[in-house]
């Protein structure tokens, strides 16, 4: 059995003190050393991130990862899934990444209902590239391409994704490692799209520890109905990345619908498909 | 007669392609080789669509601008082609929408005799014409019955009552004693050349003229073993194929220039990350949108030069449907065998045309990649002596398995020091020299024609059919390279060296092939180049090389 400490790499982690990923990071590791105790095979797990400072979660867990490009994690964890769908595929995004560059490849993803896990680092600012406004930044965001402020709205991303299909749809804290790994896991467990839009300080370029601390909040199931759509939509719209008063985490929406992976392979496995005769083809073409 | 060309033109919708298709078949049923050439503009209804079928006792691989006939189903295919027409050549035509010399059939008045549909008007073409042809009914019934999907009787009967209200035949087209061979396009080529090379997924967005490919390959999944996928974009193909890849399936996208240029990211990742991938790129005149539905050659430096940063790759150009078989078997053996990407590079004109093909289908065969030996802990980039890192995918060993677009050390993790940089650019690029001797123990050059001849015609991808039959009547040479990168120069020098006069032949611009041969210190005497949008018929070409000669 490997343990936490196990699933750890050489690689030099080079995030800033503070920074919101080490929770994320941490809560990654414990999750999957957790479900190799009830059964899984850590050499199915294949994690894949992109570009930012998210991204070197790859290099920092001893699992098969695959490091893709800006905005392009969606693609490659489809194509992984649908050529073995025997392997276990979480990906990892930035909020830059998941939201600007690559966002047709999400909504493709929640529509589609793919049977892999989507986890977002959704620090809101671009920190790699030293600080500037991305799709979930308030308005009037002062960062390095808006010195007079972000002109734009922030893209609620919980709403999108909803409308979009997912079939699991949540938000989590890095600063609430315990609920995130909960969230995770359940992420992990579900058969189908599960995305969670994972709430994180950037400790040098947005430093929102406070904010987030004195505002979130725990969706229970007392309080929120997770299988009612309509409920999920009025608790993504309680904040809509602006200032706000109270930020609930928790899973918005959960429902079972066929996989895309199901109604697409029926049954096949790509890996191990036996080409066919083309001979037999060829006749029909005389 | 020798051979025989045909030409059927009607506005989009008039199932002018189906009839062409109908006609290749039964020139084929009677022993004939043929080539089909599918002229149409980017819309659905209206317009001018025309195929012409050209049959021939020898093997074939391009159409004249000259007919024997001419099918007309609307008024324009009177006007716009009647110049084409040989002496002693005839046009046929439907009596009650076309006035011309001739022989006219009501096509219009037996569908709606039968109770049939408007474009069965195309059947009514396809029964006058056998007739016209000196062609025996029960060859042509027993074509329509293989080659109809829908509503068979009612189209025979069609076909049936035109071909009795043709008084005598105009031609002779008698059966010959040759093998019947399979008709197929280039595009169809192409994916039977990937399957037999093993592959197991194809990716890709509708483009044309690629999209055959996908529609081909989805229709016979299960028969072929194969998974389809279409995504939400060019990007996405691209980026689900090297997943796929990782995952350890046999993977393969096709597109256009403009499809491609969104998959060069995905490209340049291949490169640093060593993914085994094949891309065909089936040109289309450009830049942008250009001429969506006809041919061009213009992409060739593109696709040689694309991607950031250095990494290798190999660009094969199949010039006829048994190299597109070939060569794309070959594009996933080499993809797999050394890490890199590899391109089948075609045209409208080879992917849409449709050939008599003649391939041996056991040439291709799936060739094992190096794959690690479970000893020891995996490095999935270790750096070896031919710079080949043995491949294992996740989940099936106990390999942890670490790709990356980042430079990287050899078990993939990410790094930025000088040395572990050089070393892996190194390892990477140490790759070619295997590669070339890969490649050497293939065909690289083509020579055809005269091989005595020192005025050599020059030419690569769909042109060379055009060329061959050039040469063969002018008493020229023609050579045509299909690897096009690693750049084939020493093969190319062998063939050239003894040459006076090297005419280049292209259908692009700027000579693309020349500019590549110049950049090796062979320099061209003259080009010939169309740009057009249309590809070189046998006899234009003669009168241009004439031109050049005199």
């Amino acid at each position: 059995m490997t343990t936490v400490k196990e699933l750890g790499t050489y690689a030099q982690n080079t995030w800033c003190p503070g920074c919101g990923n080490f929770g994320i990071l941490n809560s990654i590791k414990k999750v999957l050393a957790d479900l190799q105790d009830q059964g899984l095979d850590l050499n199915k797990v294949v994690l894949a991130s992109g570009i930012g400072c998210h991204a070197k979660i790859v290099d920092y867990v001893k699992v098969n990862s695959f490091y893709s490009i800006h905005g392009r994690v969606p693609p490659p964890i489809s194509g992984i899934k649908l050529a073995n769908p025997d392997l276990v595929v979480i990906g990892h995004a930035g909020d830059g990444d998941a939201y600007g560059e690559g966002i047709e490849h999400l909504i493709f993803s929640a529509k589609r209902n793919i049977n892999v896990t989507f986890i977002v680092h959704n620090n809101r600012v671009y920190g790699l590239t030293t600080g500037q406004f991305t799709p979930t930044s308030p308005a009037g965001f002062i960062g390095r391409s808006t010195p007079r402020g972000s002109p734009e709205e922030p893209l609620n991303p919980i709403e999108l994704i909803l409308s979009a299909g997912a079939t699991f749809v949540a938000r989590g804290f890095s600063g609430k490692p315990k609920h995130l790994q909960l969230l995770i896991k359940a992420a992990i467990k579900h058969q189908g799209f599960a995305f969670i839009d994972v709430l994180q300080p950037c400790f040098t370029f947005y430093n929102t520890y406070d904010f987030y601390n004195k505002r979130v909040y725990e969706l229970t199931d007392k309080a929120h109905d997770s299988s009612d759509r309509e409920a999920a939509f009025t608790k993504a719209g309680e904040w809509i990345y602006g200032d706000g008063e109270r930020i609930p985490i928790g899973i918005f929406y959960q429902v079972k619908r066929p996989t895309y992976d199901e109604k697409l392979l029926k049954g096949r496995i790509p890996v191990k498909l036996k080409p066919g005769n083309i001979r037999s083809i060829l006749e029909k073409h005389i | 007669m020798k051979e025989i060309s045909i030409l059927i033109g009607g506005k989009a919708g008039d199932g002018i392609r189906q009839a062409g298709h109908t006609l290749a078949r039964l020139l084929n049923r009677i022993g004939y080789r043929i080539f089909f050439y599918d002229d149409y503009p980017s819309l659905i209804r209206g317009g001018h669509n025309f195929s012409i079928i050209r049959a021939s006792k020898k093997k074939i691989e391009a159409h004249k601008e000259k007919v024997d006939l001419i099918v007309a189903l609307n008024q324009d295919a009177v006007e716009k082609h009647k110049n084409r027409l040989n002496s002693g050549g005839m046009i046929l035509y439907d009596s009650e929408k076309v006035e011309s010399q001739g022989v006219g059939v009501d096509f219009m008045g037996i569908v709606k005799e039968l109770e049939g549909v408007p474009i069965m008007r195309n059947t009514a073409a396809i029964g006058a014409l056998a007739k016209v042809l000196n062609i025996e009914w029960p060859v042509l019934e027993s074509v329509m019955m293989d080659t109809i999907e829908k509503e068979v009787d009612l189209n025979i009967k069609i076909a049936q009552s035109a071909y009795n209200r043709v008084e005598k035949a105009w031609f002779s087209v008698p059966k010959l004693n040759q093998k019947i061979l399979p008709l197929i396009s280039g595009n169809e080529a192409i994916a039977l050349g990937a399957v037999q090379a093993g592959l197991n997924m194809y990716i890709a967005y509708p483009m044309t003229p690629a999209s055959a490919i996908l529609h081909y390959l989805a229709e016979h999944e299960d028969d072929l073993g194969v998974v389809t996928i279409h995504p939400e974009s060019e990007i996405g193909v691209a980026l689900m194929a090297l997943g796929a890849a990782f995952s350890g399936a046999k993977t393969m996208v096709g597109t256009s220039g403009g499809g491609f240029a969104l998959m060069t990211e995905a490209l340049s990742l291949s490169g640093q990350g060593e993914f085994p991938i094949v891309f065909v790129m089936v040109q289309r005149p450009g830049p942008s949108t250009g001429v969506p539905t006809y041919t061009m050659q213009g992409d060739l430096s593109f696709v040689i030069n694309s991607g950031h940063g250095e990494f290798l790759k190999v660009v094969l150009a199949p010039g006829n449907v048994e190299e597109a078989f070939y060569l794309t078997g070959l594009a996933m053996n080499l993809a797999w065998k050394f890490q890199i990407p590899c391109f089948v590079l075609s045209d409208k004109h080879l992917s849409e045309s449709i050939f008599s093909f003649e391939a041996d289908p056991d040439k291709v065969k799936p060739e094992d990649p190096l794959l690690w030996d479970g000893q020891g802990e995996y490095k999935r980039y270790l750096d070896t002596q031919n710079g080949i890192s043995p491949l294992a995918f996740p989940g099936n060993s106990a390999a942890i398995v670490k790709v990356t677009s980042y430079e990287h050390d050899e078990y993939g993790i990410t790094t930025e020091e000088s040395e572990q940089i050089v070393r892996m650019q190194q390892k990477r690029l140490r790759k070619k020299k295997t590669i070339e001797d890969e490649l050497s123990k293939h065909e690289q050059v083509k020579v055809y024609g005269n091989l005595e001849s020192k005025t050599v015609l020059l030419c690569w991808g769909s042109t060379k059919g055009a060329c061959i039959e050039v040469a063969e009547e002018l008493g020229l040479k023609v050579v045509q390279p299909l690897v096009l990168e690693p750049f084939p120069i020493e093969p190319l020098r062998k063939v050239l060296s003894d040459a006076d006069k090297i005419i280049d032949v292209e259908v692009n611009a700027t000579g693309q092939l020349a500019t590549l041969l110049s950049a090796h210190g062979i320099c061209i005497d003259d080009m010939i180049l169309r740009f057009d949008a249309r590809p070189f018929t046998v006899d234009v070409l003669l009168d241009k090389v004439k031109e050049v000669l005199s």
